[in-house]
């Protein structure tokens, strides 16, 4: 069997263990997501100003309030 | 013969890379964009107004589990102890489904508990000077 007739498998093979791995990733609980959630939350809740927060606030926040 | 085999693995290939860049996209952000997180939401804002005074009192705290909680109530007039039980007793309702609907929100209910855990770590890390929170079972003043 030569080399070719191998490669689709081996690539699907590679595809099929990345992707296994992301779906195993998102059974789990997204931390990092669930902070910026939160994050997000709390700020509207506690109307909190671009000014007061992390550089990283996203800057559509301040113009709902 | 070969040549059907050689596609059906292509194909099955394609189909693991769509599966992968679903999951990179659902991986990226939680949906907190629904009617019953915004009415929660706009609740616990409403709400704030009353509680801001107390947590700058110290007459309530950041519970580490997400939660607010009674700390000193000494400092509050005894006419208002009771509307404060009350206040306190309503945001964490309000918290409680705002971690189920969560969850609820992302598909996975059994997350709430992570949820929630998330919640109680940011309400303390930004909690304002001056507030007390729950550390190790001890209250801290910011």
């Amino acid at each position: 069997m030569s080399f070719t007739s191998l490669r689709p498998f081996v690539l699907a093979a590679a595809l099929s263990l990345i992707a296994t791995a992301c779906v195993t990733i998102n059974i789990y609980f997204p931390a990092a997501a669930a902070e910026k959630a939160a994050d997000r939350i709390i700020d509207e809740v506690w109307q909190i100003r671009e000014a007061q927060t992390q550089p990283a606030a996203p800057t559509d926040e301040g113009a709902k309030q | 013969m070969k040549a059907l085999t050689r596609g059906t693995r292509w194909l099955s290939g394609l189909l693991l890379g769509g599966v992968l860049a679903f999951a990179v996209h659902a991986q990226g952000n939680l949906e907190i964009d629904t009617p019953a997180i915004a009415a929660l939401k706009a609740s616990m804002q409403q709400r704030h107004a009353q509680l801001a005074p107390m947590y700058a009192s110290g007459a309530i705290g950041l519970g580490a589990d997400g939660t607010v909680a009674l700390r000193d109530a000494s400092v509050v007039p005894l006419a208002q102890r009771g509307g404060l039980n009350a206040l306190v007793a309503a945001e964490n309702a309000d918290r409680a489904a705002l971690y189920r609907e969560i969850a609820r929100a992302n598909q996975h209910p059994e997350w709430e508990a992570d949820v929630r855990r998330t919640f109680a770590q940011r309400w303390i890390d930004r909690a304002q000077a001056g507030w007390w929170v729950q550390r190790g079972g001890a209250w801290v003043k910011k």
